[in-house]
């Protein structure tokens, strides 16, 4: 099976601003994948060359085996689209943009946008301009979903939705990947990243920082150890890839790389342990990790 | 009025252009027909002769005003721009009221500023001030404009003064107007609806007896009476009006929740009908009220012509600069003031040309444009539709305004046959109109940053149609307008050449236009 998306170098300038910057990207055909990255880091910009709204100026990309520039209208019936930042026209109702955008990609079930309209607690009949920005989101959402496509590209789909709405718009999500289709989820909403994506890739300043699955990731970042043990803690320090240790009586914490976790269980066997909590790292840490200049690797 | 101080600075920097750029366009249309009246009849014996047809002319009075003082230049300008003046005076209040009050709630700006220290009615007070202080500028230059032209003071300042007063209390219309409706645009109707209204009123009390004259505020700047014996309590009666509707505004403002106003907007269908989801059913469903409204000015305009038409000998007289005027047409006087009115008609009515092909701009703007294309729509058929639009309306409104001179010429002459010839004169128009609307277009494709150059163009085309020949312009310069190259019926014959010509043109345009669209990065911001 080929990849859903695969772009590699991919260079997008704005007069002087290189917006992407050899930017290196792969989602495999029926996986969702999380796209993150601060503001500005180019995560709009990359969907909008996927979408062949804006023409690359270097390296090559591929959408559903198709060039996203030169093939945009066929691919565009395979895929949907929901933007961060949703638009509607203020004087045509939520029912008659979804029906637009829907028909326009080449029909919708009708059963379904009832179905996702109720679940989604939308009301279809109120105007663009009195819609507030989670709805706007839901129209936008609704749309995209309704439709029967290969791919899905999500560029911060939930910023505006509710709890509640995120959980209804979690569970759409994993009927999608049931059914065997792929989706490109752009978030900050890292608890949504962890609890939908197989696979994340991490940018900045139009790079690609990091790629690979949760698990991949974490092993590239720290492990928090809370242990005492029988005998006073020593010989920690010593060991090759511990941060940050603090060491009280027989009690000590310390970060440790996790690709060096084994050599510290070791030492800490050897030296009785009573009770020990790890903590493993969260996405926020990644995350902060490959964002903050604060952070030292 | 915490915040006042700042929200006028504020909004004054925001109309620091726009200002300025109306002011000077409408003392420069105001300067032009003093110099054409000095030019048209420079004798006692022409002036006399002008002033009877004037007179006897219940049309022209209707759509013009009572001629109180004609046999001057002043009071031919005051009777010419008495009425039109105070609506274009009133539409600039209009715009600067609307884009600082409802516009904003629209735009989401409002709620920000008035999250701060701010009272409730700053940032309407700063809208309305400014548009006062933007009349009391227009005011001033259209009287130092008239003095300069050697008119006496009293009569100019009078002129001046029921201008802005009029603009001034259409400000206060435009103030109630948004807190009355949820969208800037129904506000703009609403606006509109009432100066259409003093118009009407105006019109019909003019011609009649007056009496309903004195309901329009347009009749109370009229009743100044500039260069006949000024009367000034009549502007006490407007500045009243104002305080008046600003009150009422207050009292609005002061009962609604921002963003809300007083007519609840609609519910739409919960689905779309058929024809939406086809580019060109998007573009008209957008733009209907716009082409709607288009077409009944220009139907009213094309009334208007059919009014004056019959005098136009006697008012127009006959004088070197009128032949060159109407060098391009070469029929009876009739069909000349006829055929270089609808010219003039097209050339208004090729503001919506404009319009609706830029209005593909302000999607991309705004960000819709985008969810559109990234379906299975091509970008060419996206654009297609908004030219469909555009071609297919700049048609109508020229069969509007043909058939509203139409029915008059039929109506005075007996024939019902000026109907369609009328009709057929004025869509003899259109290409020039399609090769406009490709110029838009094609800017649209290949410079979208600058595609706004389309209203420049169009301004340039006027200038060409109507000073080109009085100033001697050289050839090639009129040629650039596509104004230049139509035969102009009923005056000239038919000629198909040309139309064809000019239709190859606007395609030609069009075609490059989409080529560079379909090139370039979406959105340009």
């Amino acid at each position: 099976m080929s990849d859903a998306i695969s772009v590699s170098g991919l260079v997008k300038t704005f007069g002087h601003v290189r917006a992407l910057d050899g930017l290196d990207l792969t989602v495999s055909t029926g996986e969702v994948h999380g796209f993150l990255g601060p503001n500005g880091s180019g995560k709009s910009t990359t969907i909008r060359v996927l979408l062949g709204l804006l023409r690359s100026d270097a390296g090559t990309v591929r959408v559903l085996d198709g060039d996203p520039w030169t093939d945009a209208v066929e691919l565009h019936r395979r895929l949907a689209y929901v933007p961060g930042d949703v638009n509607l026209w203020p004087n045509l109702s939520g029912g008659e943009a979804i029906d637009l955008l829907g028909r326009l990609r080449g029909g919708l079930d009708p059963a379904r946008k009832r179905d996702l309209i109720e679940r989604f607690e939308l009301d279809p009949t109120k105007k663009g301009r009195t819609y507030s920005k989670g709805n706007r989101q839901k129209v936008a959402l609704v749309a995209a979903l309704a439709s029967d496509v290969e791919l899905l590209l999500l560029d911060e789909p939930t910023s505006g939705l509710d709890p509640l709405m995120e959980t209804v718009f979690r569970g759409c999500v994993e009927e999608v990947r049931k059914a065997g289709r792929t989706v490109l989820l752009s978030s900050h909403i890292l608890a949504e990243v962890e609890a939908l994506c197989d696979r994340v890739s991490i940018i900045r300043a139009g790079r690609t920082a990091e790629s690979g699955s949760l698990a991949e990731l974490r092993h590239l970042t720290r492990t928090s150890i809370d242990v005492e043990t029988v005998h006073e803690p020593t010989g920690l320090a010593e060991l090759a890839g511990v941060h940050d240790l603090q060491i009280e009586d027989h009690r000590a914490r310390f970060d440790v790389d996790t690709s060096r976790l084994d050599e510290a269980l070791r030492r800490l066997g050897t030296l009785g342990v009573r009770t020990l909590t790890s903590r493993p790292p969260t996405l926020e840490e990644l995350f902060l990790r490959h964002y903050g200049d604060e952070i030292e690797p | 009025m915490t915040g006042l101080g700042t929200m006028l600075r504020f909004t004054l920097r925001r109309e620091r252009v726009r200002i300025p750029v109306y002011v000077v366009v409408l003392v420069m249309l105001i300067a032009s027909t003093a110099a054409q009246s000095e030019q048209l009849y420079p004798t006692a014996e022409s002036r006399a002769e002008y002033v009877a047809t004037v007179e006897a002319n219940p049309g022209l009075i209707a759509m013009v005003g009572p001629p109180y003082a004609v046999t001057s230049v002043g009071g031919d300008v005051a009777w010419q721009w008495g009425a039109f003046g105070a609506v274009v005076a009133a539409l600039m209040s209009m715009f600067i009221v609307g884009r600082h009050t409802r516009a904003e709630e629209q735009a989401g700006r409002s709620e920000l500023v008035r999250s701060g220290v701010v009272s409730r009615y700053a940032p309407a007070a700063a809208a309305v001030a400014v548009a006062a202080v933007a009349q009391l500028v227009m005011g001033v230059a259209v009287a130092l404009t008239m003095i300069g032209f050697g008119e006496p003071a009293a009569g100019s300042i009078a002129l001046g003064a029921s201008l802005a007063g009029a603009g001034l209390l259409f400000a206060g219309v435009a103030a109630v107007a948004v807190q009355v409706s949820q969208g800037t645009a129904g506000a703009y109707g609403l606006v509109g609806a009432a100066l259409g209204a003093s118009y009407m009123l105006r019109a019909a009390g003019d011609v009649g007896d007056g009496t309903l004259s004195w309901l329009s505020p347009i009749g109370w700047a009229q009743a100044m009476r500039p260069y006949a014996g000024e009367r000034w309590w009549p502007l006490a009666l407007l500045l009243a009006g104002t305080v008046v509707l600003l009150v009422l505004a207050r009292a609005m403002l002061a009962r609604r929740d921002d963003g809300a106003g007083l007519i609840a907007p609609r519910p739409g269908p919960p689905d779309a009908a058929p024809a939406l989801a086809r580019p060109t059913g998007l573009a008209l469903r957008l733009q209907r009220g716009a082409l709607g409204g288009w077409a009944l000015g220009l139907f009213l305009g094309g009334v208007s012509i059919g009014l004056t038409a019959q005098d136009a000998e006697a008012i127009l007289g006959d004088s070197e600069e009128v032949d060159k005027l109407f060098a391009q047409a070469a029929g009876s006087l009739v069909d000349n003031y006829l055929a270089v009115s609808l010219l003039s008609m097209a050339l208004i009515g090729t503001g919506f040309a404009i319009q609706a092909v830029l209005r593909m701009r302000t999607e991309e703007s705004a960000g819709r444009l985008e969810p559109l294309l990234a379906t299975a729509l091509a970008r060419p058929r996206w654009a297609a539709g908004y030219v469909a639009v555009a071609a297919g309306g700049a048609a109508a409104i020229l069969a509007a305004s043909g058939l509203g001179a139409g029915i008059v010429d039929a109506a005075e002459s007996g024939d019902l046959g000026r109907v369609p010839v009328l009709v057929g004169s004025s869509l003899a128009l259109a290409p020039a109109m399609w090769v406009m609307i490709g110029v838009a277009v094609a800017l649209f494709g290949l410079l979208p940053r600058a595609a706004a150059a389309a209203w420049a163009f169009l301004a340039a085309c006027y200038l060409a149609a109507f000073l080109g020949p009085l100033l001697g312009l050289p050839d090639w310069v009129m040629d650039i307008s596509p104004f230049t190259h139509v035969p102009l019926l009923p005056a000239a014959d038919l000629d198909v050449v040309p139309l064809l010509g000019l239709t190859a043109v606007a395609a030609a345009l069009v075609a490059v236009g989409l080529a560079g669209f379909r090139r370039r990065d979406v959105p340009v911001v």
